[in-house]
């Protein structure tokens, strides 16, 4: 929408007003003087950030927030969640609108680089599907030649669905516009034959939007990687750090067995690896600028990777997504925490 | 007069300020900028082309699709909201009570509901309303509506068409010489024979070719003819009847500012009804409307950038993806600026010139 583009406009003109938002340490002194986190979101993505019926915003990317907000205050609630369109995040983020933004974003070089971010380790593995309404009886997206395909401007999916129909010598006419919920709308009202998007995203969409979720399939083929991470502005290395190693300790919780439920009888074990993750033996806060308990903190008030993943997205959730490449190491997936020690 | 001179000095110098502040923060940000990127490849497929486009160009002649998608719904617009307006205005005074009725019900709907809704719905009655296209509507042969849009049957390319309008533009060059050098145009009837008399000889000597390119069905959609997409339809459709509204009011209070004692004296003369209005009323009503109708003129043409609501690739749209791509906000936004700027002045020095032509001297 326009006011968008109104808004894109605003934020380079703060960027031009904010004379060194971006400084060193800046981040992490400002944020705790403040005393909360500002995390940039979905405007709504069911599983990964929406408000819930009582208005409290919910979801794996906004766990993710809570999980540094608890890290660096010992509260999960210290945090103002400020939702973005795809437009706006990079310049909310770059004048320093936000801290963090955790906000279904897949990490890329050009991103990583010429946009000045900093990308923590990946929180889902996803990759980009297509998803058609069942009685077209497609079975393969190789059978999409000449569609018309709806999807969402400001995103990685439309250079993906280029390159994908290119490669395969097929054509396809695209519609894309700018809010999500308008193009969900296209898509249902049969506007488009295709919907795509990361096939977490689509699922989504499908649990929540469908007129009939039955109706309608996601075909198998993934054409793209898109490893969705929670980023930072360039020009703080201790911010950065702390965001990474708050992904990292939920990972090495649930590699430990420590969950939410289990975290405070684990304060008693003798393994001096959970000592010094959970901050009984000193060390893994002190380093970070932050208090020795954090983890344990985090672990308490938001929980493991694998609690995080199956409320959300999981089991537990309506977009029942199996764990797949987002399994710890241990079990066959990508999910890796370096050691804390 | 120093007062004015420190001003200016003082803008100068915070914009200065401001653009020295936004390239610090952007280098210590690590952005890149410039505008390199627009000789890239732009990897993106643009909806509708009316070049030949692919995912293979740069964001320079993505740039440049847009352009002509947002120069086409706004062509179009312009011409269609004028003539929309002048009937509805006309409408409002008619004394047919019925007429005057629903162009004033017209006036107050439209003019009242904003005009991002009024997509929203044109769009969603296209979409929502319309069947899919293997039951598509065919309300004439070979003409075809459906959710994806209204499929015309097109003139076979050939190269008889060009030849046929370089025919046409060559008879208007020769007219408009000859009209000046006599001093006064040569009469419509001898013009408008020359016209059809050079276009027809052209296609006649190409053997008279007639064959249509007609819509058919192939795979997910129609193929061949010529298409005109939802997202467009729905955008046309809101930007005209939008702005009709308000010409409507400036057609109605241009007429009414005319002295009715100019209608009494033409109809003592004995002109006829249609003869008073185009000898009399229009000239001095034009005079008036021209500067007000200028800004609603503009007020479309930057309207049209509400298109990524609803998925038209026009220039915003465009760069919007381009922006997201390269990251390069700023330059983005500069360019979409800079777009309408260039088209709206364009516009006004025309409307400024023929406004002066058409004043009393």
């Amino acid at each position: 929408m326009r006011r968008e583009w109104v808004a894109a406009a605003w934020t380079v003109l703060t960027l031009a007003m904010a004379s060194g938002v971006a400084q060193a340490g800046t981040t992490f002194d400002a944020v705790k003087a403040r005393g909360f986190v500002q995390c940039g979101t979905n405007v709504g993505l069911a599983g990964f950030s929406s408000p819930d019926s009582n208005g409290r915003w919910t979801g794996l990317d906004v766990d993710i927030c809570r999980a540094v907000a608890t890290a660096l205050f010992g509260d999960a609630e210290k945090v103002k969640f400020i939702p973005l369109s795809t437009q706006q995040r990079f310049t909310a983020l770059q004048s320093g609108e936000v801290d963090l933004l955790s906000r279904n974003t897949t990490w890329t070089l050009t991103r990583d680089t010429e946009n000045g971010l900093h990308f923590a380790p990946a929180t889902f593995y996803d990759g980009q599907g297509f998803m058609v309404a069942k009685k077209a009886g497609i079975k393969s997206a190789l059978e999409l030649d000449g569609a018309s395909i709806c999807v969402q401007t400001g995103t990685t999916t439309e250079l993906n669905l280029s390159d994908y129909f290119r490669s395969h010598k097929m054509t396809f006419q695209s519609v894309v516009i700018e809010a999500l919920s308008e193009v969900n709308h296209a898509f249902f009202s049969g506007r488009c034959d295709v919907l795509t998007s990361d096939t977490s995203q689509l699922a989504s969409i499908r649990a929540a939007d469908a007129p009939n979720p039955d109706d309608y399939v996601i075909l198998p083929e993934l054409i793209s990687k898109e490893p969705l991470a929670p980023a930072v502005r360039h020009g703080d290395d201790q911010w950065f750090d702390l965001v990474r190693w708050v992904v990292f300790a939920t990972l090495e919780a649930e590699e430990r067995g420590i969950t939410s439920k289990t975290v405070d009888a684990a304060l008693t074990s003798p393994d001096p690896t959970v000592q010094r993750l959970l901050g009984v033996q000193p060390g893994v806060g002190h380093s970070l600028g932050i208090d020795d308990k954090w983890v344990y903190n985090v672990i308490k008030q938001v929980g493991n990777y694998g609690e995080i993943f199956q409320r959300n997205v999981g089991k537990e959730s309506p977009l029942k997504l199996d764990r797949g490449v987002n399994a710890l190491w241990t079990q066959g997936g990508l999910m890796y925490s370096p050691p804390f020690r | 007069m120093a007062i004015q001179v420190l001003l200016v000095g003082a803008v100068i110098g915070l914009v200065g300020w401001l653009a020295a502040n936004a390239l610090d923060n952007l280098a210590r940000g690590s952005i890149a900028t410039g505008f390199g990127f627009l000789s890239r490849p732009s990897n993106f497929e643009v909806g509708e082309c009316l070049i030949p486009c692919s995912a293979a160009d740069s964001y320079g002649r993505a740039f440049l699709v847009g352009l002509l998608n947002t120069l086409k719904v706004g062509g179009i617009g312009l011409v269609l909201t004028t003539l929309l307006g002048t009937l509805i205005g006309i409408g409002l005074l008619s004394s047919n009570w019925l007429a005057a009725r629903l162009a004033r019900v017209y006036v107050e709907l439209v003019r009242n509901v904003p005009l991002l809704l009024q997509l929203f719905l044109w769009y969603a009655v296209i979409t929502e309303a319309l069947p899919g296209p293997r039951q598509a509507l065919s309300p004439l042969p070979n003409v075809f509506l459906s959710n994806r849009g209204l499929m015309v049957p097109m003139l076979a390319a050939s190269p008889a068409w060009l030849s046929v309008g370089i025919a046409v533009i060559a008879v208007v060059v020769i007219l408009l010489i000859i009209g000046r050098w006599r001093r006064r145009p040569l009469p419509p009837l001898m013009a408008g024979s020359l016209l059809v008399g050079a276009a027809l000889l052209a296609w006649l000597a190409w053997g008279a070719p007639t064959a249509l390119d007609v819509p058919h069905l192939a795979g997910f959609n129609f193929r061949g003819g010529m298409a005109f997409s939802p997202e467009f339809l729905a955008l046309l459709l809101g930007l005209v009847m939008y702005t009709a509204a308000f010409i409507a009011e400036i057609v109605r209070s241009g007429i009414l500012a005319v002295d009715p004692g100019q209608t009494e004296a033409a109809r003592a003369l004995g002109l006829s009804p249609g003869l008073i209005l185009r000898l009399v009323i229009l000239p001095q009503a034009l005079r008036l409307i021209v500067p007000p109708l200028t800004s609603q003129h503009l007020n479309l043409l930057k309207n049209s950038s509400l298109a990524v609501a609803i998925g038209y690739p026009d220039v915003v749209s465009v760069l919007d993806t381009t922006i997201n791509q390269t990251g390069q906000a700023i330059e983005g936004v500069a360019m979409i600026m800079g777009v309408f700027l260039v088209i709206n002045l364009t516009l006004s020095a025309l409307m400024n010139w023929y406004n002066a032509r058409i004043q009393l001297r």
